[in-house]
């Protein structure tokens, strides 16, 4: 379907394309098998200028919005999502910094982020504080002219690759949500040190570590915004990023759509290409119309954000539920329309199965998402 | 310095298809391409422009939908493009192609350094390049693996042959045709493409460039294509058997044969 972009835009899709086509197809069978950071490809990346699509001129990025960063996220998941996410979670990092930073804040990271040189990473969950972030344990404490940070922060995306990391920690327990605050801690500060890396059913190529602060000392501008305002931050932070998550799913649908198509159309059985039976031609219509749909759903969704309304949230949790449920049941039909050989790691689709569950968990769980749209399906009806 | 790219449009080599009845290449539905080996002369322009300065012009003599590869060498790096352009061009071999880029070349000034691949894929026939730098008197190396080091005034260079390499100590103005193995080309950058999209190309006709129309296209070039024609695949085979030895000597008494 033809969504009408600008000229900019085609320009980001077709840029992005071709680093898929020629840079993560290609590899990606061959990172999932070894976990290995795809440090060349983002690198390439880098130097296309895509890392820094969303962040303003005046801090050397590109100036789009959230509609431009998911037309390049949707090539890059059709790619391999595991390398889409490695990208996507430098945005995440950055968010912060853009939402709530200060002036200084922002000329000292945005650049750096803008053109790959170094890459961001957030950090929010933690081993009791999952889809309830009040469960968070970390701390910061100000002495003198430095905050003191204490915890462990889990399953972070791009820990040990990033330089850059936006972390939530609690400066008042006493004052509840307004109690946390969030801060950038960078690769080289003392007492700051990453856990194990995790082995991962699916989205392999991307790193996933714990973030360890034993007594890790920060200067003290280093707290983004004002004290107290950490979770406000992270609502907005994941408001303006779940369209990223949910356009992986759209990529991700469309890569396993298109295996499903092509086999079905060469493997012939009954003497008949599978593809003349009904009942593989009505799977496969159903994953389209599925795929269609979400995308339609995200790419508005994105543009809604884009127009900075009062309140993002239902259209963010919306797509993102839509859209990533869509990638698990079509991925999981593409690896059905394979059959026995879509079950072998000698084709893709096995891998976009396994890399489509993440989707339906990180950023917020589905059930969490659905939790966001009724309670404001309940706010709209008062 | 002024670097100077010479690039050409051609099919893309994975689509051609030679049509069995006319023997001629069947263009249609073929999607053209910068000739892989000029992208690798444009990334070294590209790289000696980031590390000494200078500006990188990218030259091509074709059709006016030769625009593409130019606009797409500016969103790889390229400072500015020229479109070298004329009914009266068409039909040219590499003789006629020369005089046409060398009195091109002339009309923009000359350039410091001339950077072409080492031959372009269509033709396969590796004479533009040198036969440019002869026209235009000045040095010229074929394929180029490696710039050693850069000055002013001279310029040292790996030089690929099959046993090896030479290393080539040249003056400015000099051209180099260059091999794969001398860089990875980068992808376009989405400010080079944005520069691309907005570039006014500078297109020059015969008139432009004071072109004597006798040495132009067809009328120009000495060359003749008598006949084109796919090779039968006849599938004929002979077996070799025995031990190692006799095998190896079975094998060479035939090369030899057909030598």
């Amino acid at each position: 379907m033809d969504y009408f972009l600008t000229e900019e835009q085609q320009m980001i899709v077709d840029l992005s394309r071709q680093i898929a086509d020629e840079l993560i197809i290609p590899q990606r069978a061959a990172l999932d098998e070894s976990e290995e950071f795809p440090k060349d490809i983002l690198d390439a990346v880098a130097k296309a200028d895509l890392f820094g699509i969303y962040i303003p001129e005046e801090y050397g990025g590109f100036g789009a919005g959230t509609f431009e960063i998911v037309l390049a996220l949707e090539q890059f998941g059709r790619g391999c999502v595991g390398v889409a996410t490695a990208f996507a979670a430098s945005a995440l990092g950055a968010f912060p910094i853009m939402i709530s930073g200060s002036e200084e804040m922002k000329q000292k990271y945005l650049p750096d982020i803008a053109t790959g040189a170094k890459k961001a990473a957030f950090a929010l969950t933690e081993a009791n504080a999952g889809s309830d972030a009040s469960g968070i344990q970390t701390t910061a404490v100000l002495d003198g002219d430095e905050w003191v940070l204490n915890g462990t922060k889990q399953w972070i995306t791009n820990a040990g690759e990033a330089k850059i990391y936006t972390v939530i920690a609690i400066t008042d327990r006493s004052k509840g949500p307004r109690g946390a605050s969030m801060f950038v801690v960078e690769d080289t500060d003392s007492g700051f040190s990453y856990g194990v890396k995790e082995k991962k059913l699916g989205i392999r190529a991307s790193s996933t570590r714990e973030l360890i602060f034993k007594d890790c000392r920060i200067p003290k501008d280093r707290l983004i915004g004002r004290q107290g305002t950490g979770f406000i931050t992270v609502m907005k932070t994941l408001d303006k990023s779940r369209p990223g998550i949910a356009i992986l799913g759209v990529g991700l649908g469309q890569a396993a759509l298109d295996e499903a198509v092509t086999y079905a159309k060469q493997r012939v059985q009954f003497g008949k290409p599978i593809i003349s039976f009904q009942a593989v031609q009505h799977m496969l219509a159903d994953m389209a119309i599925q795929l269609e749909a979400a995308r339609a759903l995200v790419y508005a969704a994105a543009k809604h954000i884009d127009a900075h309304p009062k309140d993002m949230s239902k259209a963010s949790s919306m797509c993102k539920v839509f859209a990533t449920d869509m990638a698990m049941k079509v991925t999981v039909d593409a690896v059905q329309v394979l059959g026995g050989y879509g079950y072998m790691r000698d084709y893709p689709v096995e891998k976009m199965m396994r890399d489509a569950k993440i989707l339906q968990i990180y950023e917020g769980t589905n059930q969490i998402q659905r939790n966001v749209v009724g309670q404001e399906l309940n706010k709209e009806y008062t | 310095m002024k670097i100077l790219v010479c690039i050409k449009q051609v099919p893309d080599a994975k689509d051609v298809r030679l049509d069995p009845k006319t023997n001629t290449l069947s263009r249609e539905g073929v999607q053209s391409i910068i000739n892989p080996y000029d992208r690798h002369a444009l990334e070294e322009a590209v790289r000696l422009k980031e590390k000494h300065g200078g500006t990188v012009i990218v030259l091509t003599m074709g059709p006016p939908q030769a625009q593409e590869i130019l606009r797409e060498s500016v969103s790889c790096g390229a400072d500015e493009a020229v479109l070298v352009s004329d009914r009266a061009f068409a039909g040219a071999d590499t003789l006629a192609t020369t005089y046409t880029l060398s009195q091109a070349i002339k009309k923009i000034g000359g350039a410091d350094l001339i950077l072409c691949g080492k031959q372009a894929i269509d033709g396969d026939t590796a004479q533009v390049g040198p036969g440019l730098a002869v026209r235009m008197d000045i040095p010229y190396v074929t394929c180029v693996r490696k710039i050693v080091e850069v000055s002013d005034k001279t310029f040292v260079v790996e030089r690929l042959m099959d046993d090896g390499y030479d290393e080539v100590e040249v003056e400015l103005p000099a051209l180099f045709t260059v091999v794969k193995e001398i860089n990875e080309p980068r992808l376009p950058s989405l400010k080079g493409k944005m520069k691309a999209k907005k570039l006014a190309i500078t297109t020059l006709t015969a008139a432009d460039i004071d072109a004597d129309t006798a040495q132009l296209g067809l009328k120009g070039s000495p060359t003749w294509v008598v006949r084109v024609f796919a090779p039968q695949l006849k599938g004929e085979r002979t077996m070799i058997e025995g031990t190692v030895q006799a095998q190896v000597d079975q094998l060479a008494e035939k090369l030899m044969e057909w030598c």
